[in-house]
């Protein structure tokens, strides 16, 4: 058996972080209330002094608080993604995960004792890729793109110098991580540089006749649900859309539905892989606590020999649907 | 921006005519909940940034009123209306008492409840996202402390809340 793998868990808030830790994650990644990470939605993330609260908790109780620093800063902008590093850094933060090479330059000039992850914002998927930023960063962790197989995984993991983290519950989105734009195309606010996808200023819900419901982005209609019908994020990626080729609207890219991995753990365990990482910084700490005890004790059984069961996480899923996407095999949808 | 629960000569609660008796009772307790709930929890009020002013017209469905809130820190509103009611406001949130109840104290997920279909947001979205994340900030039970606020009364209240809740839900 592997190394003890680490349980990486999502806080969008401080009583979300509290609650991780005491579900049992080893690390809790959080980020600032502003657009230098992927999560800056309204009401969510942590001031300095929450995070500096936070960190103390975290350590106080064995775990790691991992710091997502995690989007492109624009031209002329630097300087909030720099006060960011640096405020983390002062904070005590175990790993600064990043996505940007000015960001992760930075970091490691500045702070060369700072651990670095690499964010799956990075899309890295290769061996040469994922060297690059071990050898020019010293990252030491690297969170892989949803798009790989386990055997992909676990051949990677032969050519790199360094940790491997892999997603294993939540959100299954476009695999264009950093570099999808259909938000900026809908809305003129960036997921890469701004931290939003699909802002909420610009969402909106509307009934339709029959107890439909209605999602807009902007001025797109994203998706209309039946009555009854389960409902998806209204995000650009998981709008269902009418074309001139097809009879019905369809899924054009994804489906709404989230990853779980939970039965799958052993193998990845199997495959190298030392962290796994639970999406979903902007749900409630009611899934925190509910996914991230699922997750310890399946990932404790797997350590025990026994066969990993995380339960029924369901009524969680996005449109109330699973999938084990390309981690079981490249033809998902 | 409003959402479109306007109706001719209605612009809110503070013209509206004195509600029916049952309402009338309510609001002192429901101005002492808003009172209280500013008054333990003042760290909520800086998640909701500009949210603090926008107006929200709650639906517990179950229960025989809809619930007015301005979550203002130095002068929150908090007030039931009847069901018929169409005040001016920037959102609007609808879902069973029950759901409510779990979603205020950390015990259901409000995405899932959407993802169910047991939760209708209009409105203001943003303004819905901040309120969720602000409450959902608040460490262990907030409607178990609103109700600690009345002593052994509210706590009654509460359980008969939930049962009945409970009930129509079913």
């Amino acid at each position: 058996m592997s190394a003890r793998p680490e349980l990486v868990c999502p806080a969008g808030t401080p009583a979300a972080l509290r609650d991780a830790v005491d579900a049992g994650a080893d690390s809790v990644y959080c980020g600032f209330q502003n657009a230098t990470n992927a999560r800056n939605f309204p009401g969510l993330n942590f001031t300095a002094e929450e995070l500096r609260t936070g960190v103390a908790y975290a350590h106080g109780r064995g775990a790691k608080v991992l710091l997502a620093i995690n989007t492109f800063p624009p031209a002329g902008k630097f300087s909030l993604w720099r006060d960011a590093v640096d405020t983390g850094v002062a904070l005590g933060v175990d790993a600064i995960i990043v996505a940007d090479i000015g960001v992760a330059s930075y970091a490691a000039r500045t702070h060369p004792t700072q651990r670095l992850h690499l964010s799956v914002q990075a899309s890295a998927s290769s061996p040469e890729a994922i060297r690059y930023y071990c050898r020019e960063f010293g990252v030491k962790r690297v969170v892989l793109p949803r798009i790989l197989t386990v055997s992909e995984i676990k051949s990677i993991v032969s050519e790199i110098p360094c940790e491997i983290e892999t997603f294993v519950f939540g959100n299954h989105g476009l695999m264009l991580e950093g570099r999808c734009s259909l938000t900026n195309y809908a809305t003129g606010v960036s997921t890469n540089m701004d931290g939003v996808c699909s802002p909420a200023a610009q969402v909106r819900f509307e009934p339709a006749e029959g107890g439909a419901l209605m999602s807009r982005l902007g001025d797109h209609a994203i998706d209309r649900f039946e009555s009854g019908e389960k409902a998806g994020y209204p995000t650009i990626c998981k709008g269902r859309y009418t074309t001139r080729c097809r009879q019905e609207p369809y899924y054009a890219f994804e489906e709404p539905v989230s990853l779980n991995l939970g039965p799958m753990l052993a193998e990845l365990v199997r495959a190298g892989v030392n962290a796994f990482k639970i999406e979903g910084r902007q749900r409630s700490r009611a899934y925190v606590k509910r996914v991230v005890s699922a997750f310890r004790g399946g990932i404790d059984a797997v350590l025990e020999g026994r066969e990993p069961n995380v339960g029924d996480l369901i009524s969680l899923t996005e449109g109330q649907k699973q999938t084990e996407g390309a981690f079981k095999t490249k033809r998902w949808r | 921006m409003t959402f479109g629960y306007a109706h001719a000569g209605w612009r809110g609660p503070r013209s509206l005519a004195p509600p029916a008796p049952p309402l009338f009772l309510l609001q002192p307790l429901l101005a002492r909940i808003a009172r209280a709930v500013a008054r333990r929890h003042p760290e909520m009020f800086a998640r909701l940034g500009i949210h603090q002013t926008s107006r929200f017209v709650i639906e517990p469905i179950g229960l025989p009123f809809v619930l007015y809130l301005q979550p203002a820190p130095r002068n929150p509103i908090l007030r039931a209306l009847p069901r018929h009611a169409r005040p001016v406001c920037e959102a609007r949130i609808a879902a069973p008492f029950l759901q409510l109840l779990r979603m205020i104290d950390g015990e259901a997920d409000g995405d899932a409840v959407f993802f169910a279909r047991d939760l209708v947001v209009s409105g203001d979205t943003e303004a819905v996202v901040s309120l969720r994340n602000a409450i959902d900030d608040l460490d262990g039970s907030l409607a178990a402390s609103v109700a600690g606020v009345f002593g052994p009364p509210g706590k009654l209240a509460l359980a008969l809340l939930s049962r009945r809740a409970k009930r129509q839900t079913a």
